[in-house]
């Protein structure tokens, strides 16, 4: 009867060290900080097309410290499960002058909306962003990239 | 823990004088023991308030944490009466839970919690009325929208004071926070709350 007793304690310890463990993981990798896969020709030549490891930061957007020049995580918004890896071009009350490669080199200007942010991949030519699904809400914003990390081993830094 | 040698009257760890000893232990000793275990307890309880605290951030991002509903944009499913009086204590509090962020699947008639999308700070409750594909009639402009993909269309059981998509329009999925279940506050209103088909949705056949 006591050794079940030393067994169940036992089993409480253990699932208490393991909870405490995945929490603060998952309190990390949400709040803090998490090394991140991006690949795409969107972000070209700042990203690399098979894919970079970098570290994205969870800290910036809640604090409302974003802004234009900044490369973000974005939930795409005609695809909830997929995040995409974008740069702000325009945050809200900004004029923002975009052209459209493909569409005949066609020029717009447009206001940004109060709540709302313009994105923009470096590679105008291979980019699905704002120019073709309009502003997005700064709710969106998932993260910020902010360093980019050991793979490939040779652009080891920090991004602008 | 002997700093005095049998006999002697002089703490070896203090070096003051003390006619009690060698029977009772030196007044320094049990400052420092009383010290450690005061010590001990302030950092045991430090320690088991940030467990509980990340275990509780944890639970309420990934499961399912409890909100209070404040406004009567949707009544008479959550707050019915407009009762001044109380103040906050007369809210509702309703369950939200996040299973359904795994894959952002969705049903119409489903209450949601989502973020504004003037305002990311602010969090609204709503009902979907459409989803990626759907024709909404907005009786207003006697106009026909189509939902894109990736958004939805809410609006609140209370059409009069209720801010919604016939003013923003479709809110992206991805600003969805959480989907409500049941009421859990006051005591006299704890129920499921139920999906509720709407009349204005026109499917694709």
């Amino acid at each position: 009867m006591r050794r079940w007793g030393l067994l169940a304690k036992e089993a409480l310890t253990q699932t208490l060290t393991f909870a405490r463990f995945f929490c603060l993981f998952h309190v990390t990798n949400h709040y803090l900080w998490s090394p991140t896969l991006v690949f795409g020709p969107s972000m070209l030549p700042t990203l690399n097309l098979t894919g970079d490891v970098i570290l994205a930061e969870y800290v910036s957007h809640r604090v409302g410290r974003l802004g234009p020049g900044d490369i973000v995580f974005v939930r795409s918004p005609v695809d909830p499960n997929k995040i995409v890896t974008k740069r702000i071009v325009g945050v809200e009350g900004d004029r923002v002058t975009y052209f459209k490669p493909r569409n005949g080199d066609s020029c717009h200007t447009v206001v940004v909306p109060k709540g709302h942010v313009w994105i923009q991949g470096d590679n105008l030519y291979a980019s699905r962003d704002s120019r073709q699904f309009g502003p997005v809400p700064y709710g969106l914003i998932e993260g910020k990239a902010f360093f980019r990390q050991v793979w490939p081993p040779n652009s080891f830094g920090s991004l602008g | 823990m002997s700093t005095y040698l049998i006999g002697q009257k002089t703490c070896m760890n203090c070096k003051t004088l003390n006619p009690q000893l060698p029977l009772q232990p030196c007044r320094c000793i049990l400052g420092e023991i009383s010290n450690m275990a005061a010590h001990n307890f302030l950092w045991s309880l430090t320690k088991n308030c940030f467990t509980f605290g990340l275990i509780g951030l944890t639970v309420s991002d990934r499961y399912a944490s409890i909100v209070p509903v404040r406004g009567s944009s949707m009544s008479p499913t959550f707050n019915p009466t407009t009762d001044s009086f109380m103040g906050s204590l007369s809210d509702d509090h309703v369950l939200m839970e996040k299973f359904c962020l795994q894959k952002y699947k969705f049903s119409h008639g489903d209450v949601i919690v989502f973020c504004s999308p003037s305002n990311h700070k602010e969090k609204h409750v709503k009902r979907i009325i459409g989803l990626p594909g759907d024709w909404i009639g907005t009786p207003m402009t006697n106009d026909v929208v189509k939902v894109p993909n990736g958004h939805c269309w809410v609006e609140g059981d209370n059409p009069s004071s209720s801010l919604d998509s016939r003013s923003f329009g479709p809110i992206p999925l991805g600003l969805v926070k959480g989907r409500v279940t049941h009421i859990l506050w006051p005591p006299q209103r704890v129920r499921h709350v139920e999906r509720k088909n709407h009349q204005k949705r026109h499917s694709p056949s």
